[in-house]
């Protein structure tokens, strides 16, 4: 049974400067899942990961989180929410003065009143489960991107979060690595049991990892499914991007 | 045509009032939090020794140059009226009332400032602030904070210090190179500089300390795209910091006694 908390969205509208991102935009995960967001480039899925972040204020809508709509908080009541939250972001977002080790140190040690020596364990740990064990020393620019991907997944992991975000995790990897690291957070997923939202490109990839696949399209959830139905939609729109067709990019 | 013409005036003030509001609002944001624990002073003496110990080098460099062209400029002007007993009065209130904190102030925007609004600038565009501000830390107390911080500790260091080795640097030119006799160069030193040109300089400093940080890390924080928006912001912050501290070195001169 697991204590991860379930998300519910509803309504969400956000436009930057006139262009509509999100046109009521409804979405609810389950406490426990593994939600993948597909879609077009530019189609809004970062925006709508930021917005559930708290990082940009939606311009309608709630995002309701184990209850709580998370876009009437500010302050020190939206970073207690956060302090559930382990975040991937595109690139990693790897403090690069820090090496790997410090860098999946520094979110329990700034938060934590436990020596040095009790945290740095389960930074090892945490560097151990991405098979980074003796990689610490490095600084992120000196590793290859795959491996910064990892440190980003350890260092989301290291505070035992119960909601995770992966903002294309595995984008600009080879085939092998995509497929180790969504191996990976599969593991991790069903090792820890949190309610994870992963937005990708990686199809059919992501079909073997997800519990759920939404697929967003003009600023709205066109379908939701287990990837079985996504697989097999009728909707012709869902059919043509997981197809990679050229019409649905020209749209 | 006319109405357009309005609009765009229009537009323009509200951005305008809209930046110069956000730019106030940051400044008492990271005071705010600079008065509220945690305290991250690791932080702040790493920014301490960036801002402050690696500008030693240059504020010693600029300051005794600085010194001699004064000695040497005031040497051959005050021997035209036959006063050059003088000339150390004048080194010393010219350093210590006005070139030291300005000079100093605008090397360290030139080498600190210019780094540390490059520095939060890259940390913006790599999502690095995103991080920080998911993991419940507030960037704030982590970035603008310490170098405030560093600002106010360092700067008024770097302006004495650059005051002391600007007077030896007009020392040797008149002692060394014009023959004066040391007791009249340090000697009517004592006589003319008061505590209140010290204090003047100190509060010149202080506050440069404080613009310094402000600009860097205001221009950081809301750096444009890219690395082209990280190349503006710094060039934006060192003008700016530029600017600000020539403006308020007028008004402090003019307020302080």
């Amino acid at each position: 049974m697991t204590l991860a908390p379930g998300i519910e969205i509803e309504g969400l509208e956000k436009s930057f400067g006139g262009q509509p991102v999100l046109r009521g935009l409804d979405l609810t995960i389950g406490p426990g899942e593994l939600m993948v967001v597909i879609g077009r480039s530019g189609g809004g899925k970062s925006v709508l990961l930021r917005q559930i972040l708290g990082l940009v204020r939606p311009d309608a809508g709630r995002i309701a989180i184990a209850g709580q709509d998370i876009t009437r908080l500010r302050g020190r009541a939206l970073d207690r929410v956060r302090e559930r939250f382990g975040v991937v972001f595109q690139g990693g977002a790897l403090f690069d003065s820090m090496t790997v080790l410090e860098n999946v140190l520094f979110p329990i040690r700034e938060k934590s009143r436990l020596p040095l020596a009790r945290l740095l364990p389960r930074a090892q740990h945490a560097l151990a489960q991405v098979a980074l064990a003796d990689m610490g020393h490095k600084y992120p620019a000196e590793v290859s991107g795959g491996m910064r991907k990892r440190v980003a997944i350890a260092r989301a992991l290291v505070t035992e979060p119960q909601v995770v975000f992966l903002d294309e995790p595995t984008t600009g990897l080879d085939p092998v690595l995509v497929n180790s690291i969504h191996h990976l957070i599969l593991t991790l997923h069903r090792t820890f049991e949190f309610t994870a939202v992963m937005v990708s490109h990686e199809i059919p990839e992501i079909f073997a990892i997800a519990n759920r696949v939404a697929v967003l399209h003009e600023g709205r959830i066109r379908q939701v499914g287990t990837p079985a139905e996504i697989e097999g939609s009728s909707d012709p729109v869902v059919r043509a991007f997981i197809n990679g067709e050229v019409e649905a990019d020209l749209r | 045509m006319l109405l357009g013409l309005l609009q765009w005036v229009g537009q323009l003030a509200l951005t305008t009032l809209g930046a110069m509001g956000r730019f106030g609002v940051f400044l008492g944001q990271t005071l705010f939090w600079m008065l509220v624990p945690p305290f991250k002073l690791r932080r702040a003496l790493e920014r301490v020794s960036f801002i402050g110990a690696r500008s030693m080098s240059i504020i010693l460099l600029t300051g005794a140059f600085t010194g001699m062209v004064l000695g040497l400029q005031g040497m051959l002007l005050l021997r035209r009226v036959g006063s050059e007993a003088f000339v150390g009065p004048l080194v010393a209130l010219s350093l210590v009332r006005e070139l030291g904190p300005v000079l100093s102030a605008l090397m360290v925007t030139g080498r600190a400032g210019s780094a540390v609004a490059a520095e939060i600038g890259v940390m913006r565009i790599t999502e690095q602030i995103d991080a920080l501000t998911v993991m419940a830390l507030n960037p704030m107390r982590y970035l603008a904070v310490p170098t405030l911080v560093a600002g106010i500790v360092a700067l008024p260091i770097l302006g004495w210090v650059f005051d002391v080795v600007g007077i030896f640097g007009g020392y040797l030119v008149t002692v060394k190179l014009f023959d004066l006799s040391p007791g009249t160069y340090l000697g009517q030193i004592q006589t003319y500089l008061t505590a209140t040109d010290l204090w003047v300089g100190f509060w010149k400093s202080l506050t440069f300390g404080v613009v310094i940080a402000w600009v860097a890390c205001y221009k950081g924080f809301y750096v444009g795209h890219g690395a082209e928006g990280v190349g503006r912001a710094t060039t934006e912050a060192v003008v700016l910091a530029s600017v600000l501290i020539f403006v308020l070195d007028y008004v402090l001169g003019s307020v302080l006694p």
